[in-house]
């Protein structure tokens, strides 16, 4: 059943040097308990895709069009009072850093507790035994003790454990995690995969992970939306998209995960830079850094069903595998 | 790591209240300034107990005592001067004591007041943006483009003489440094994860801002505090003594020296060298406790 539905999205930012379009058209569905990957460059748009998503779009961003179903109700347009009433409660935000999401001058009981009361009218009693079973939950130690204490006594690590036990507490149908476990040791962040994919189970959320780490993705998510220029360039299940990429940058991508070169040959990497999306030229954004380039790529691609992935290239890799083979 | 308690005992419940002390407690000048502060404070609050003699009392002054030396005995044999009388014959200990309750008053009332009234307006216009931030922070510009002196003169020439006047008149001129520093410490929180993090949790503006924003923001305006409420008293010392202000009735520091100038020449210098020096000492206890507070206060200057 689907839980979320995004439809050509389109967020953009004013800029002293023009508009700066973040998402150009971003359209993806996601079932109850599922776990997108949303995985692109720096500058792709996947997390002003999330942002988008719980309409904290500031000004001088906002959001030009398209539409975010949320259980079937639009959230693009709809009052910053309903929004506040979903955001918390039935859609969480998990951040980046987890040193910077935590208030450094409240204790952890303090920031839970106005959490669960900033949606359900229970007394303190009952709100803060909520934040202790939170805690208790993503795996902190005598919740109670720590409960107590402030920000700055905890790790790393720990400080996401506390983030993510706060978008745990209302039990929410979706959860945005942007690049939550990307600030932390490799350790640490295999723990909070695990605990992660295991609380989504439980609770029933579905996920967006937005990350660069195509590693994450293949332990984590369902489906898979590569982005690039604030476009979804491939889409599909996971095992497809990253077992025979369609796309040449999701290949470029793939190609740049170190664990794929065995031995001692140099990286590959995807030649050329991002390219700035203030002057964006017409055509597959793709086009100056792909290998398979031809004129035709000068007119943009449509994201088009290729088998159950969809893919926004006119030679889909397979076949231009295929033609070089010929 | 930089954030890690800083010993093992310490890790229990330490708040931020405790570590920012015991961070405080490093520079011993600054100590001696707050322990100075304490008991020029205390002496100030418990001035009708500690001074010798009720200045203000004018039936309890006697004419002949008048400009009498340090260590001269009164007429009536009743007690000692020992910083000397005014032109009055005041003892000048009771009235340094009483002139620094007063000049402590105006410089803390003005200085909360001010606070209060910069910080909100500040973080206000941080949190709101737009026109509202726009229009606050050039009346901001234009008002510390005047010299601070020469408004509270001229509004003191239009309000008159009265503790409240001059409390309005420092509250005008220096409502502007507190509102600038509120804003633009208000704008480096507002910018970072956590706020929006707030926001993604669905808490309201209102909270977001009193909870979260300028708890957050007071830091800076803690030092900046504590140097205007320094200046508070200097400026006040300076209108008192060009004969603005206070009237002569409850005279502060400042007026003290303004009513001994005189006798300067004449080798009676008491009447202005020790409220001078009283004045001296309490703006530089202020400013020890200021300097260290914006030592430990100031993140980049963080250990």
């Amino acid at each position: 059943m689907t839980l979320l539905e995004v439809a050509d999205l389109r967020t953009e930012f004013a800029t002293r040097d023009g508009v700066l379009r973040a998402v150009q058209g971003v359209s993806f569905s996601l079932d109850r308990g599922q776990v997108l990957g949303l995985v692109g460059e720096s500058g792709s748009g996947k997390s002003v895709t999330g942002f988008s998503i719980l309409g904290l779009i500031d000004p001088p961003g906002r959001i030009a069009g398209g539409s975010v179903r949320f259980d079937g109700e639009e959230l693009v347009g709809a009052a910053e009072e309903r929004l506040r009433a979903l955001r918390g409660k039935r859609i969480a935000m998990i951040f980046q850093d987890p040193m910077m999401t935590l208030n450094p001058v409240l204790s952890v009981e303090t920031q839970m507790v106005e959490t669960v009361l900033a949606h359900d009218k229970v007394t303190r009693q009952a709100a803060r035994a909520r934040a202790v079973d939170a805690l208790a939950r993503v795996g902190i130690a005598s919740p109670d003790e720590r409960l107590r204490q402030y920000p700055h006594q905890f790790s790393g690590g720990m400080r996401q454990r506390v983030a993510i036990a706060i978008a745990l507490l209302h039990s929410p149908d979706l959860i945005v995690a942007d690049e939550p476990t990307t600030a932390l040791d490799v350790t640490v962040q295999g723990q909070i995969l695990y605990e992660m994919q295991k609380l989504v189970r439980e609770v029933g959320s579905a996920l967006i992970w937005i990350t660069h780490d195509l590693a994450v993705i293949a332990g984590l998510a369902d489906r898979v939306a590569v982005m690039y220029a604030g476009r979804i360039v491939e889409e599909g299940e996971v095992e497809d998209v990253l077992d025979s990429p369609a796309h040449p940058y999701t290949r470029g991508l793939l190609d740049s995960v170190p664990a794929n070169n065995v031995g001692s040959g140099r990286l590959n990497q995807i030649p050329g830079m991002t390219p700035s999306l203030l002057k964006l030229a017409p055509g597959c954004a793709f086009r100056e850094r792909c290998r398979y380039a031809v004129a035709r790529c000068g007119e943009m691609p449509e994201l088009v069903a290729c088998g159950p992935r969809r893919v926004r290239c006119h030679f889909p890799v397979v076949a231009a595998a295929a033609a070089a083979a010929a | 790591m930089a954030a890690a308690p800083r010993s093992a005992d310490t890790a229990r419940a330490e708040t931020p209240l405790a570590r920012f002390w015991s961070q405080f407690a490093e520079s011993r000048l600054a100590l001696a300034g707050l322990a100075l502060l304490v008991l020029i404070v205390g002496t100030a609050l418990l001035a009708p107990l500690v001074a010798p003699q009720n200045p203000y009392d004018l039936a309890a002054l006697d004419l002949m005592d008048s400009r009498q030396p340090p260590g001269a005995e009164a007429i009536s044999g009743k007690m000692v001067y020992r910083l000397g009388t005014d032109g009055q014959g005041r003892d000048m200990v009771s009235a340094i004591i009483y002139g620094l309750r007063v000049s402590l008053y105006v410089g803390v009332a003005s200085g909360v007041i001010a606070l209060t009234l910069g910080a909100f307006l500040g973080v206000l216009a941080a949190y709101l943006g737009g026109r509202f931030e726009q229009v606050l922070m050039r009346i901001v510009d234009i008002q510390l483009g005047f010299p601070a002196i020469l408004v509270a003169l001229i509004l003191l020439a239009v309000l008159g003489k009265g503790v409240d006047k001059i409390i309005i008149a420092l509250v005008t001129v220096q409502w502007a440094y507190y509102a600038r520093t509120a804003r633009s410490a208000a704008l480096v929180e507002r910018g970072k994860e956590y706020i929006e993090a707030a926001r993604g949790l669905g808490l309201s503006a209102g909270r977001i801002v009193l909870r979260h924003l300028l708890p957050n923001a007071l830091p800076p305006l803690i030092v900046v505090g504590t140097v205007q409420v320094a200046h508070a008293i200097a400026l006040e010392a300076t209108l008192s003594f060009l004969g603005l202000g206070l009237p002569p009735t409850e005279p502060s520091l400042g007026l003290l020296i303004a009513n001994g100038y005189e006798f300067m020449l004449s080798g009676k210098y008491w009447i202005s060298v020790y409220p001078g020096v009283a004045l001296l000492v309490t703006i530089l206890s202020i400013n020890l406790v200021g300097d260290q507070l914006r030592d430990v206060l100031n993140p980049r200057l963080a250990k």
